[in-house]
């Protein structure tokens, strides 16, 4: 089984890193690209939210932190942004100790909100403080590698990273007291494990990465303001969804679940028009209630049902009834 | 002082309209344990329905809020029936994943009715809309002080019901503790489909009372979703009373946030009481009342 895995995972690294020779046109490379943030905001969150279980409504605020680290630099000191993708993370984790000693005093939907609370000061701050961060002006550079080729293998190696480094972390001691810090805090609390200090170990990665995907985008976007990359809809909440929709603690699941998005939002794109958010929505609703642990968290359910159907056919019509 | 008493009156008198919305999501939240995303999304469809009743019919919004609310009651009782119930039968490794879906239901809601009304910004013209009445050289809007009072009797009745009928204490039992609530004769899931229904209602008046002052856009919802959840936390959850102060606080610290700081800093005031709250006063103000008694 675990060879499976080992070859399963060299045969995405190969696909991954070969892709760029047969895809060409600029178009899919970005709709490649844009999978990949999504893959990382959504594997660092998944090492908070879904191995620890702290529900975060406010990556934003990490994601945003470097952006804007990146950015700055540029607009204050003309200093290059890529130095921004070393900043960066540094900026988002030196912030999230602050956050962690304030929100991990609380638990549940109250972690959720607090999170929620501070994502959204982070916007109002930035959209506020405009002679320090341009307001909401936003801030535009000129990038200078145009060439989407790099972006893509830039982007491939920190997903390689964010992921190499969640999965040592979940398979480690301390992704053991992660899961038995979701799974129930009082009884982790009265075997020893030191709650708060692991939370905080989950949430430095976690931001770190985050940060590191901020930095990124600016980089290859070369435009951020802060209703877009401090924006509660379209980061914090969309972030969720990419793991829901992939696989709540699972290794693979989000980069399935940035993949499912993208795709599936550039395809309502293009066929449905002005409906393309609304049929998401739909179909939102739709995974979560017949899928509800993602479709990584499901694929036993779903090998089952494709291996009933094949029974099915056999004649085998009795057993399909009965359960 | 007088621009003081004003800002304080302004903001007591959204207050209570805020309180009015939050109140349907505190009931929600305090029967069902689960956040709603999506109840800035009934506000905003409630104030749509009113909107068209206007518009279209020619009805004035304040008799437009109570078709509104009945529709919206439907609304709400279809969604958590078959769509937040079923999901409380399934097994998943987060429980958030309610949340996920009522942000489902949010983004049908709201593009849906992008896709009907388009993005303008719209608003309902009625002949009192900008009168204004002076108390001692401080000038009262006429819709603003309307909607106040009948926030405050909705509240008052919605607090009769729940205190004096069968359902209404059925309702609160459910909120206790459901699985007593269940021992005791009390059909839990038929008791948190009209809880949502009423929520969604009391969402619609809301809305409703703030469509002769507010614009009307169909991303309008994240506005009353956060600011809801802001009074739910400072009041306690599943809270009425809490709720009412939550709500007059929040407007207060608004409007004061608004004139003596900046306009664009007034969501932050808002936002950091909110946190203080929540780190110090996690039962928010009914823990206090509760300290208080004892």
């Amino acid at each position: 089984m675990n060879n499976k895995k080992y070859l399963l995972t060299v045969i995405a690294l190969i696909v991954a890193i070969l892709a760029p020779v047969f895809i060409k046109a600029p178009y899919q490379l970005h709709i490649l690209i844009l999978i990949i943030i999504w893959a990382i905001i959504g594997t660092a969150w998944n090492l908070l939210g879904g191995y620890a279980g702290q529900v975060s409504f406010g990556h934003a605020a990490f994601f945003g932190l470097g952006a804007y680290s990146a950015g700055l630099l540029e607009l204050h000191f003309g200093i290059s942004p890529w130095w921004g993708m070393l900043l960066g993370p540094v900026v988002a984790m030196v912030m999230a100790l602050p956050i962690g000693l304030i929100c991990f005093r609380l638990r549940g939907p109250y972690f959720a909100l607090a999170m929620l609370a501070l994502g959204e000061i982070f916007r109002l701050l930035f959209t506020n403080l405009s002679s320090l961060t341009n307001g909401a002006k936003g801030i535009l550079i000129m990038p200078a590698i145009t060439s989407k080729m790099l972006y893509y293998y830039i982007g491939l190696f920190i997903l390689g990273l964010t992921l190499f480094t969640a999965y040592r972390i979940v398979n480690s001691k301390i992704g053991y007291y992660l899961v038995a810090i979701r799974e129930d805090q009082d009884a982790a609390t009265s075997l020893g494990i030191s709650t708060t200090k692991y939370k905080n170990l989950a949430l430095l990665p976690s931001a770190c990465f985050t940060g590191l995907a901020g930095a990124f985008y600016m980089n290859y976007v070369a435009f951020i303001d802060p209703n877009i990359v401090f924006s509660l809809s379209n980061v914090s909440i969309m972030v969720i969804l990419v793991v829901m929709l992939g696989g709540v603690a699972t290794t693979w699941g989000p980069t399935v679940g940035a993949a499912l998005y993208i795709f599936l939002g550039e395809l309502f794109r293009d066929t449905l028009g002005s409906a393309n958010v609304l049929v998401f929505g739909v179909l939102v609703c739709l995974i979560i209630l017949f899928l509800p642990n993602g479709v990584v968290g499901e694929m036993n359910m779903l090998k089952r049902l494709v291996k009933r159907k094949k029974s099915l056919q056999g004649g085998d019509r009795d057993e399909f009834l009965r359960s | 002082m007088v621009l003081f008493g004003q800002t304080v009156i302004s903001g007591i008198l959204l207050g209570a309209m805020y309180a009015l919305i939050a109140i349907g999501m505190t009931l929600i939240m305090g029967v069902m344990k689960i956040i709603n995303l999506a109840h800035g999304a009934l506000v905003m469809v409630g104030m749509y329905v009113t909107y068209v009743c206007s518009k279209d019919f020619g009805i004035d919004p304040y008799i437009g809020m109570f078709i509104a609310m009945v529709i919206l009651f439907f609304i709400g009782c279809l969604i958590q029936k078959y769509m937040i119930n079923r999901l409380v039968e399934v097994d998943s490794i987060l429980p958030e994943n309610q949340v996920l879906l009522t942000v489902g239901i949010m983004l049908v809601l709201t593009e849906g009715s992008r896709l009907i009304f388009k993005s303008d910004y719209r608003s309902v013209a009625t002949d009192y809309s900008s009168s204004t009445i002076f108390l001692s050289n401080m000038s009262i809007s006429v819709p603003m002080l309307i909607g106040f009072f009948i926030a405050l009797l909705f509240t008052l009745l919605l607090h009769l019901f729940l205190t004096r009928t069968d359902l209404g204490k059925s309702i609160r039992a459910t909120a206790q503790d459901r699985d007593a609530a269940v021992y005791m004769g009390v059909n839990a899931s038929r008791i948190t489909m009209l809880t949502f229904g009423i929520g969604s209602a009391l969402a619609a008046a809301g809305g409703s009372l703030l469509l002769p002052i507010f614009y009307l856009w169909p991303d309008v919802g994240h506005l009353f979703t956060a600011k809801s959840f802001i009074i739910t936390i400072l009041g306690g959850m599943g809270s009425t009373m809490g709720a009412i102060i939550g709500g007059l606080i929040l407007g207060i610290a608004e409007s004061l946030g608004a004139t003596y700081i900046s306009m664009g800093y007034k969501d932050i005031v808002g936002l950091v009481i909110f946190l203080l709250v929540l780190l110090f006063l996690p039962g928010g103000f009914r823990s206090l009342a509760k300290r208080w008694t004892h």
